[in-house]
């Protein structure tokens, strides 16, 4: 053991963080060169705008999972919540702009807040309690949509549409909203006390406990953030749609969990980043719109691909920390 | 004397109490499944009748075949999220060989269900990843890979010896009950009576313990996730002759949740260190009791599936911190 220990010099220790760390990011530049070179469609301004936007709404959510799993949970029920989220909006958008936003935002940070307070207070395994959620969300939804018999549209000249496909520079608005997100998740995660608690629950909770780290209070937080955004994710799509599509969401927790992953953030918690999460979803989508782009591919291919590297990705992680 | 018994009063307060939440912990679901047959009973026209029992009986078989297998790997501390994926796998497989015979085609998908599965104990056992993600890799990817073999078609199966798999029965028994009961028996004997659910009960108990005592923690895993990946597969390769159609998009989705549920439900700590397989067969007998007490009584699959929650909740706050 302790020959082992002596063997990891720091120069060692050091490539193995930085291939943990920027592993991702190394493989999306790979990827996005390879692609540039052999499709010449992947470069144009119009593809590029277009896989920032898809990217936008999967970035929100997985910014929230990024806190979630830092602290050693994990959140399943995003996927629902976000469908919900997407209906709740639209149902919303005939009594204006504000109800639009707030309505999606208020119940599923509740939803959120259930997650967290019961796995906070009750000490029940996260993804038993958001496994419910899920099945809650989506029957929520179903109730609110005559069981999914009716989509609820909004007026395309409303003000919340506007939200999901205005654009600056043909760049749509999700995508400034994701990054601004994106930005102060970071700072919260990095330069905050919150931060700092989210990662000592996560690195060692019973420590952080003795050591007076309020981490119920954190996972209340950071589960209600988690919903919260999956809310927002699921109103911009809704906006971007211009209705409240019933069906959506379905796995998407499994995406979020596997670009969070692929990020570089440890699912036994203690360790992550937001910059990270961004660049996993980035390297999803580029990797999704190439096989779009190749056409003979079947669209199945993507999911295949993404556990493939969702594996990969574990895999390193577990051999490097050795 | 008077110290002794004011000492003595609420300690014996507090364990009956704690006995009280063991024996709902221990009998919670059977009581609950004689609660639901006796409301049912009463109140649910023709639900006493042998039509209604086979009806039920057939749509829990498949459920219940995987949550055996999720109840081994739940006793081993683990979890398996690919069992749907599995059961699309499975499905997806069976009409490239059913004309070299239904026998070559179901052992085809029995193969691919034990290498899944072997894939799955490998990640967790050699490689030590976390179960979650070793078997999330699976489920992302599986029932990816399931569309890609079908073409994303669904796929009309003709084979009449295949089909009778999933219509005839033994005297009155449907086939496909009684290969689920004959499985239940099975795993309870291996649980019970065999050297292997000793081990697997004992590494979900304390793994550094087992690992250290000498068992053959990693051999032991990786078989506890072939048996629950081929039982996946066999529950696929039932509901497809069912449903006369391969059908890999639709094949096992939230399969997972149904069979954690049920097993959860049924009284296995996730925590490991114990499997309960009488209480997994009550357990999915519980959740179609629920799902079918529901529909009977016209209420909408969206409040159906809001209870469903609240009984995974319930019963999961019940059985925490049970060893």
């Amino acid at each position: 053991m302790t020959a082992t220990l002596t063997k990891t010099t720091p120069t060692m220790a050091a490539r193995t963080k930085v291939l943990q760390r920027q592993g991702a990011a190394v493989a999306l530049v790979l990827v996005v060169a390879v692609s540039w070179l052999v499709f010449p469609r992947f470069g144009s301004l119009d593809n590029l705008r277009d896989l920032a936007l898809q990217g936008s709404f999967l970035a929100v959510i997985a910014i929230g999972m990024t806190f979630v799993i830092i602290t050693g949970g994990i959140d399943l029920s995003v996927g629902s919540v976000y469908a919900l989220g997407g209906v709740l909006a639209a149902w919303g958008a005939q009594y204006g702009f504000l109800v639009a936003l707030l309505l999606p935002l208020v119940v599923c940070g509740l939803i959120g807040l259930i997650n967290g307070l019961l796995i906070a207070r009750t000490n029940m395994a996260p993804f038993i309690v958001t496994l419910a959620s899920l099945l809650f969300a989506r029957g929520l939804l179903l109730v609110i949509t005559d069981e999914g018999a009716t989509t609820y549209k909004i007026a395309s000249d409303s003000a919340f549409v506007e939200l999901g496909r205005g654009t600056v520079f043909g760049f749509g608005y999700p995508i400034f909203i994701a990054a601004a997100l994106a930005l102060v998740g970071g700072m919260l995660l990095n330069r905050t006390n919150f931060g700092q608690n989210v990662f000592a629950t996560g690195g060692a909770e019973q420590s952080a406990v003795l050591l007076g780290v309020p981490v119920a209070k954190t996972k209340v937080l950071v589960y209600t953030m988690s919903g919260t955004l999956a809310g927002l994710a699921g109103a911009l799509t809704a906006a971007y749609l211009q209705s409240g599509v019933t069906v959506i969401g379905v796995g998407l927790e499994l995406d979020a969990i596997a670009v969070v992953v692929i990020g570089g953030t440890l699912l036994t918690g203690g360790m992550g980043t937001v910059l990270g999460t961004v660049i996993g979803v980035g390297l999803i989508k580029v990797i999704q719109n190439v096989i779009n782009q190749i056409g003979t591919l079947d669209s199945n291919y993507q999911s295949v691909v993404s556990g493939v590297f969702l594996l990969i990705v574990v895999v390193l992680q577990r051999i490097l920390r050795r | 004397m008077t110290q002794a018994t004011t000492q003595a009063a609420p300690s014996t307060a507090v364990s009956a109490a704690a006995a009280r939440t063991r024996w709902l912990q221990d009998n919670g679901v059977y009581v609950a499944v004689g609660v639901l047959l006796l409301f049912n009973a009463v109140f649910t026209a023709n639900f006493l009748t042998v039509g209604n029992f086979t009806t039920q009986l057939v749509q829990a078989a498949p459920v219940l075949i995987v949550a055996l297998g999720m109840a081994l790997v739940i006793g081993t501390e683990g979890v398996d999220l690919s069992v749907g994926a599995v059961m699309a796998l499975a499905a997806a497989i069976i009409p490239l060989y059913l004309g070299a015979g239904w026998l070559m085609a179901i052992t085809m998908a029995l193969v691919v269900g034990v290498l899944a599965g072997a894939f799955n104990g490998f990640l967790v056992a050699k490689v030590g990843i976390q179960p979650i993600v070793a078997t999330l890799a699976l489920l992302v990817g599986g029932r990816g890979l399931a569309l890609v073999i079908a073409n994303g078609q669904l796929v009309q199966l003709r084979d009449p010896t295949f089909l009778s798999l999933g219509t005839d029965d033994v005297f009155g028994i449907p086939i496909s009950v009684l290969i689920a009961g004959v499985l239940a028996l099975v795993i309870a004997a291996v649980t019970n009576r065999t050297t292997f659910g000793r081990q697997l009960v004992a590494i979900g108990g304390n793994r550094k313990a087992a690992t250290l005592a000498g068992l053959p923690v990693t051999r032991v895993l990786i078989g506890v996730y072939a048996i629950t990946g081929v039982l996946a597969a066999i529950a696929g390769v039932l509901a497809t002759s069912r449903l006369a159609a391969s059908d890999p998009a639709d094949m096992g989705l939230l399969m997972e949740l149904s069979a954690i549920t049920a097993v959860v439900v049924g009284g296995t700590p996730l925590t490991g260190g114990k499997v309960r397989v009488l209480g997994t067969v009550f357990g999915v007998i519980l959740m179609q009791l629920v799902r079918a007490t529901l529909i009977k009584h016209n209420l909408p699959d969206s409040i159906a599936q809001m209870i469903q929650a609240a009984i995974i909740v319930a019963a999961v706050y019940v059985a925490r911190e049970r060893r």
